[in-house]
């Protein structure tokens, strides 16, 4: 006979300003098998898990039923609270009275009788749960992290550090990311590449650091401790141990037309190439989509003048094959391309750029060699315009999120332009100043003060050319929305940060989500920010939501713990909620008669053959075995199997038979 | 009519409409309260017997939602999911089983929304429909009929 222990929680007044929580206890408490139910105020506080303790010890209860919040948040601290009690863990369930009842409908008996009726159903489910013990399974020490940005050399530097090996994979020739492309940074402004680079040497030089560039993740198998990646490493055409990045070919190209990806299009490169002078490695690629020899078949001059003959034309894509027992996700983002603003005519007035081109500008290595001079006809603009929100913060646009680096960059260009274009004008036109963070309003109020910009409240309704002058039409909304018209030389679109492209098919190989905005998802918005719903994958800067330096380093050292955490076990638990094929006694040994229909659904492999042999050693049957340390625990085996001979623990089949009696036969 | 209230089963995997009802929740989007939630790892280890079991038990609606194709927490549990529920439904078809009853959907963990608004037009296409009085005659009758031979 099952003694059911019933605890509802109010989560303060969350639940229980909709929901009557001493009814439902009540209700609970005349249930058969309930032996004991109570309401608190707080549940998951320590006084509430004492309660559920000692009512464990004091009535001897063989199952509970906390009626609180989503199990997605506290099913592990209860189960935890039961384990220290004495009861096995998986002898507790969860009713989601929170987040699938009191916050979502009106206060009233409806709302209680929905309380009570998830009650029941956890009531009678939990009479069929059975004692559970966790699987432990082996942990292969080693880190893949994808993108090598600023995140993921910081993510792969912290988890090397550890002692732990960790292999990164960029696909770009070079390691760097956005951060690479930038002038100076906010709101100290140090040079960008001057911080970033030694640590891109180090990455290549750490003896635990893996590195591949210019490949990309083929696909993955597995799960935590024990992933099994494939990496694309895209041919280069170089023989990298024969090259000796001497850069005599890059020189000889006679292809060097094609716009530079690392100067966002406002310089050129040849068609074998290194990125930039800083790269790592630094060896050079050759875009076979503009090689005069992958596209027309003659030339191959880069092969006569290469001294140790590296070039390789007949070079293919290589598959390698690794095992990891973590993932880092660091592919960052990327900023719209503003050609969806016809309004503002980028694309069709070469001086109307992006914030990124501007970086390049500005960048000492730049096109310019940091001169701020118009893409048009080289001349060093008087008057310069910067539109915060490009896109960003615009329903119409499908961008309703703000960019959140806009508003910092903006400020640093318009004070890098009043700091080289002396006695040039610069306008910001903005719609609220975002400045949180550590010396940033500072930051933005020096911009205003000392260096004189001009900071006008209000939108850019269009952008047009008239005699050689950009004309940008807004308006001052803190001069009653009083039209202005700025004859501008150049004008700068802080376009919004949004995921990158190919995100969603990343997301789908990795097996985590993501959300509308193609963002990769965090487990939980605030207390689990860099991990995700996949066991075993972290998330580190852009790549969740967009991020500046100092908060994609602080999440990137923050995965880089969670990796060292897990790989400072040896084994790993996990939740034995696993398929398992039913054994009997001889001579049937098991209702299962061996069509294997479950092995043709099991995503992963992890349904066997097992031989039974009498004494003599004959097979006398042939049965399905599941390998529980392949067995994810989806269940698709169980609604496969015709004869009902495999079930999944946790969500057998009298457990949710029992659940949808439950709920519609109502006391 | 005007105050039958539908009791609506909804069969849910964990990852992604679990997942999305939660942040429906945490959004604070109000919907109907006839809908309960029984949850599931997988879309694709619903054993749809349990739909019969539902409408035995007097349900007059089910749902059915996991997660969207592709993004299936098991790689192609909701695949098989909706291959099955083609079979299944031209099953109901064939023995008489209102398939306007099964609501077949998919609903990822950030659309807490479509949670709200899935439910709300679930829940008015059945009310609309009425109670399911006739599930239980069909169940009768194909007892009577095994019974006599």
């Amino acid at each position: 006979m099952s003694k059911i222990g019933v605890f509802v929680c109010h989560c303060g007044e969350n639940i229980s300003a909709t929901v009557d929580c001493v009814k439902v206890a009540e209700t609970a408490g005349k249930y058969d098998g309930v032996t004991f139910s109570i309401d608190y105020k707080y549940m998951c506080s320590d006084p509430g898990q004492t309660i559920i303790k000692n009512a464990i010890k004091e009535k001897g209860l063989t199952g509970v039923v906390v009626a609180s919040c989503s199990p997605r948040m506290h099913e592990p601290t209860f189960r935890k609270a039961c384990a220290e009690a004495g009861l096995n863990p998986y002898m507790c369930e969860m009713a989601n009275l929170r987040e699938h009842c009191s916050w979502v409908h009106e206060k009233g008996e409806e709302t209680t009788e929905k309380a009570i009726d998830l009650v029941r159903i956890l009531v009678e489910k939990i009479k069929y749960n059975q004692s559970l013990d966790a699987i432990k399974v082996p942990v292969t020490k080693t880190a893949l992290v994808i993108g090598g940005g600023i995140a993921g050399i910081q993510a792969s530097l912290d988890i090397a550090n550890t002692g732990h090996k960790v292999i990164l994979i960029e696909k770009d020739p070079s390691i760097g990311g956005h951060m690479s492309q930038l002038s100076e940074t906010f709101p100290t402004l140090d040079c960008s590449q001057c911080i970033l680079t030694p640590r891109m040497v180090e990455v290549a030089q750490h003896p635990d650091i893996t590195l591949y560039t210019y490949a990309e993740l083929e696909s993955l198998e597995g799960f935590i401790g024990n992933f099994k990646a494939k990496i694309r490493r895209k041919s280069k055409s170089i023989d990298e141990k024969l090259c000796t990045g001497c850069g005599l070919c890059t020189t000889k190209c006679p292809n060097k037309k094609i716009p530079s990806e690392f100067n966002e299009g406002l310089g050129t490169r040849p068609a074998i190439y290194v990125p930039f002078p800083q790269a790592v490695p630094n060896k050079p690629v050759i875009d076979k989509v503009n090689c005069t020899y992958y596209t027309k078949g003659k030339c191959r001059v880069c092969e006569k003048v290469c001294p140790t003959q590296a070039i390789r034309f007949d070079q293919e894509d290589q598959i390698v094959e690794v095992e990891i027992g973590a993932i880092v996700i660091a592919t960052g983002f990327t900023v719209k391309q503003p050609d969806f603003f016809p309004e503002y005519g980028y694309g069709k007035y070469p001086d109307v750029i992006t914030g990124l081109q501007f970086e390049r500008l500005a960048s000492a290595s730049g096109p310019t060699l940091g001169e701020i001079k118009r893409p048009s006809d080289g001349k060093i603009p008087e008057k310069i315009v910067f539109v915060a929100c490009a896109g960003s913060r615009d329903q119409a646009k499908g961008i309703p999120y703000c960019s959140k680096i806009c508003c910092m960059y903006i400020a640093k260009h318009a004070m890098l332009y009043q700091h080289k274009v002396h006695g040039g004008k610069s306008y910001v036109f903005y719609m609220d100043i975002r400045a949180g963070g550590k010396m940033y309003e500072e930051f933005v109020r020096r911009a205003i003060e000392d260096d004189g910009v001009n900071y006008v409240r209000g939108r850019i309704s269009r952008i047009y050319e008239k005699n050689g002058k950009l004309i940008v039409n807004g308006a001052d909304t803190l001069l009653n929305a009083m039209p202005v018209e700025i004859e501008a030389d150049m004008v700068v679109l802080a376009t919004a940060g949004v995921a990158n492209e190919g995100a969603e098919e990343l997301a789908q190989k990795l097996h985590v989500s993501y959300d509308p905005y193609h963002f990769f998802a965090e487990a939980h918005p605030k207390l689990k920010p860099v991990e995700t719903n996949t066991a075993g994958i972290f998330l580190a800067g852009a790549c969740q939501a967009p991020r500046d330096i100092p908060e994609s380093v602080a999440m990137a050292s923050g995965a880089a713990v969670k990796v060292a955490a897990l790989f400072s076990q040896d084994e790993l638990t996990r939740e034995p909620l696993i398929a398992v094929v039913n054994r009997q006694a001889a001579p049937v040994y098991s209702s299962c008669v061996g069509c294997f229909l479950c092995q043709s659904a099991c995503p992963y492999q992890a349904i066997e053959r097992e031989d039974i042999k009498n004494r003599a050693g004959e097979v006398i049957k042939s049965v399905a075995k599941v390998n529980p340390g392949l067995c994810q625990g989806c269940g698709t085996c169980v609604a496969f199997c015709r004869t009902k001979s495999i079930d999944i623990q946790g969500y057998t089949h009298e457990q949710v038979y029992s659940e949808v009696m439950a709920l519609l036969n109502e006391y | 009519m005007a105050d039958f209230e539908p009791k609506i089963v909804a069969f849910v995997c964990n990852w992604c409409t679990y997942a999305g009802a939660d942040l429906t929740g945490t959004s604070r989007i109000k919907y109907a309260s006839n809908v309960r939630i029984i949850r599931f790892p997988c879309t694709g280890r619903i054993d749809y017997m349990l739909l019969l079991k539902a409408f035995d038990e007097g349900a007059d609606g089910i749902m059915i939602s996991g997660c969207h194709p592709n993004d299936c927490h098991y790689t192609s549990g909701n695949f098989h999911a909706r291959r099955r529920w083609i079979m299944f439904r031209s099953l109901c078809e064939f023995i008489g089983i209102d398939t306007r009853r099964i609501i077949f959907s998919w609903v990822s963990a950030a659309e807490g929304a479509r949670w709200a608004e899935l439910v709300n037009s679930t829940v008015a296409s059945i009310r609309e429909l009425g109670p399911y009085n006739e599930y239980q005659n069909i169940a009768k009758k194909s007892v009577m009929e095994v019974n006599n031979g």
